[in-house]
């Protein structure tokens, strides 16, 4: 491997993370509400394939992007119904999120498969940034989403820490009740939080079809909202961390494939497991031990479903 | 109430003559039902989309009922798909997937009245045979001209599973790209999946940045064509014609034609004459195919490619015909000698040209 193949690489899995970041920024802003979604999946699905179809019916990308946003965010919207109304399993209703999601994105998506569409996110390089040696090529000659996933870690880490709704936010997800107490709504809070994370999802889907692989076809996402989730633990809720988790759990993706082309060969099954494998270790060596100082980031209540009257 | 009476009998007259004449045009063939379990959906653009393009087209053909499942697991579900077809009455059930034997041979036993033939196995029972195609022998045509399109004489092959049935298609393809240019190299990228978009545009792109300006594949997607596409390079795609996802690159591919064997097979069951056994049919029984080329294929290419086709579909020299020389440099097939179908099937070493490896991964 010389120099161009390394960053070509490194440039290729900040495409391949950037799938993972939109995903996991989402997931954030919603744990950190105390709201656990296990459909990134499902939501990502419907935001790919209605992504699509919106970029070939319509030729605009701003139209496709926005409707696979909205078609994410109402996936969410069922989850956070089921979730903070009426008081369902969060983790059973993620699941049926996926699940559903999965079925319905192939269903809708049928006479969609092998049309191609011009309206695609093409790769555009910065002025200026994009000429800095080696990291002008890798992160400034990219998709538009790419640039909208790297100003999304500020303004999430922004609004998260430094702004009063984020307060709001992170209060809900470690302790409604006192929260509530306090005069703030938690519920509109939690379904804010819920709707936005499948907006996010959404989007990483039409990332999918309309940046990444150009093409839609039955489950183009293969477990990248998974990934997504394993992700928000990896990186302890925390979203710069999720950058760098992302491009790592990108770069484990696409390393075996280009060692293998310049004739390494080390088993591909290997780096599929990598991304758990990772999460499991800052599972084990990063939670925080009980009465101990070390904190693993997890909201207090997460995927506890708030209930006033239960004070 | 009399013009309601006339409307009433008009509408019932019509409609027995639309019945009598549906009945006429089947000529009893109508009664012959045939199923078929898919293991993807239709509209994969691939595999199961050739499947049921010659379905539809033996359907018209003979007149016949047919019935389709898409998206049958490898489970214990594609036995349960198969009972519903034999309850529909069907007499004739093909499968279409490799982890669809055991459940195929189950129902073999439990329906003997009902014929059975299975796609790419190798089980088989009286009323259950197997079915395949000689894919290496188009892999072998389209290597020749992706051995005459490439500049920087590296070749790159993305393929899902390191199986006798992916290292015999790398191989004759290698042999097709080495007859016309012995300088090329074909690089393996194994994905370990038939069909995952990312990681199969991902291995494209692999092989791209490390020089390979053709890519060939052994997969289910699009996505290897729309890679090579997307920086210029060439592509052959796999199963279907994949020419529309890469309008300036693509060369040609090796693709399915089930039509002819599906009328053939059928017309001998409704005969009474179903043979089962192990069909294993090549270009000249018309199973698989060479795609129409894409503009960049020259004249010369195209007659060399000729040339071998015929000499594969008249039977007198094939692509495994000696010598052949292993990946080590050491001669593994003599002159004179022929590799026989079992050896074909149990392929687990590379020819010279292929750089990669035949292990685990």
């Amino acid at each position: 491997m010389d120099m161009t193949m390394i960053i070509a690489m490194l440039g290729a899995m900040v495409a391949a993370g950037t799938t993972y970041l939109l995903a996991s920024l989402g997931e954030i802003v919603s744990e950190k509400a105390g709201i656990l979604n296990l459909g990134v999946e499902g939501m990502m699905l419907v935001g790919a394939v209605t992504g699509y179809i919106a970029a070939v019916q319509s030729h605009s990308l701003l139209v496709a992007a926005l409707v696979a946003m909205v078609a994410g965010g109402l996936m969410a919207a069922i989850h956070a119904v089921l979730c903070i109304t009426l008081k369902a399993n969060q983790v059973v209703s993620g699941l049926a999120l996926t699940i559903f999601g999965t079925g319905l994105s192939a269903f809708v998506g049928k006479d969609y498969v092998g049309v191609l569409t011009e309206t695609l996110f093409r790769n555009v390089a910065i002025p200026g940034l994009s000429q800095i040696p080696v990291i002008g090529p890798i992160l400034f000659n990219q998709t538009m989403l790419v640039y909208v996933s790297l100003l999304l870690v500020l303004a999430i880490w922004f609004v998260l820490e430094k702004t009063s709704l984020g307060l709001k936010i992170r209060s809900a997800g470690e302790n409604p009740a006192a929260t509530d107490a306090a005069g703030v709504n938690v519920f509109a809070i939690q379904y804010g939080c819920s709707i936005f994370g499948g907006v996010l999802a959404g989007l990483a889907g039409a990332f999918l079809t309309l940046a990444y692989n150009n093409i839609w076809m039955e489950n183009i996402s293969a477990g990248q909202g998974w990934i997504a989730v394993a992700l928000v633990i990896f990186a302890r809720w925390r979203p710069g961390r999720a950058l760098l988790g992302s491009y790592l759990f990108g770069l484990v993706g696409i390393l075996g494939l280009r060692l293998q082309a310049v004739g390494i060969s080390i088993p591909t099954q290997l780096f599929n497991m990598l991304p758990y494998l990772l999460t499991l270790l800052v599972m084990i060596f990063g939670t925080g031990r009980p009465g101990g100082r070390r904190n693993d980031g997890a909201p207090a209540a997460l995927s506890l479903p708030y209930d006033r009257e239960a004070r | 109430m009399k013009k309601f009476l006339s409307v009433l009998l008009s509408v019932l007259f019509v409609t027995a003559l639309c019945l009598t004449m549906a009945g006429c045009q089947s000529e009893g063939n109508k009664d012959f039902k045939v199923g078929f379990i898919y293991v993807g959906p239709v509209g994969d653009e691939g595999f199961t989309y050739m499947h049921d393009l010659a379905r539809n087209a033996v359907e018209e053909k003979l007149g016949i009922t047919t019935y389709a499942i898409e998206n049958v697991p490898e489970s214990a579900e594609c036995a349960a798909q198969i009972e519903n077809l034999v309850k529909k009455g069907c007499k004739l059930i093909f499968t279409t997937s490799f982890g669809h034997m055991d459940y195929t041979l189950e129902m073999a036993e439990k329906y003997p009245d009902v014929k059975f033939m299975h796609f790419s196995g190798y089980k088989t029972a009286d009323n259950m045979g197997t079915y395949m195609g000689r894919m290496y022998q188009t892999r072998y045509l389209t290597g020749i001209a992706a051995g005459k399109a490439t500049q920087t004489n590296k070749i790159g092959y993305v393929a899902a599973m390191p199986i006798a049935e992916c290292i015999r298609g790398i191989n004759a393809f290698t042999l097709g790209v080495r007859s016309v240019n012995p300088e090329a190299t074909v690089n393996v990228v194994w994905t370990n999946t038939w069909i995952d978009a990312s990681i199969e545009k991902q291995a494209a792109e692999s092989l791209l940045s490390s020089g390979c300006d053709v890519i060939a594949q052994h997969q289910d997607s699009t996505a290897p064509v729309v890679a090579a596409e997307a920086v210029g390079a060439f592509a052959t795609g796999y199963h279907s014609s994949m020419a529309s996802k890469a309008p300036n690159g693509y060369l040609t591919g090796p693709v399915w034609d089930f039509e002819k064997y599906y009328t053939d097979t059928i017309t001998a069951a409704m005969e009474g004459k179903f043979e089962g056994g192990r069909y294993w049919g090549g270009m000249a029984d018309g199973i698989v195919k060479l795609d129409t080329f894409g503009p960049s294929v020259t004249e010369e290419t195209k007659t060399l490619i000729k040339e071998k086709q015929d000499l594969i579909i008249s039977g007198d020299w094939d692509i495994f015909n000696g010598p052949i020389v292993g990946q080590d440099g050491t001669v593994k097939v003599a002159e004179g000698q022929n590799m026989t179908d079992d050896e074909l099937e149990s392929f687990s070493w590379f020819v010279e040209g292929v750089v990669g490896s035949t292990e685990s991964n």
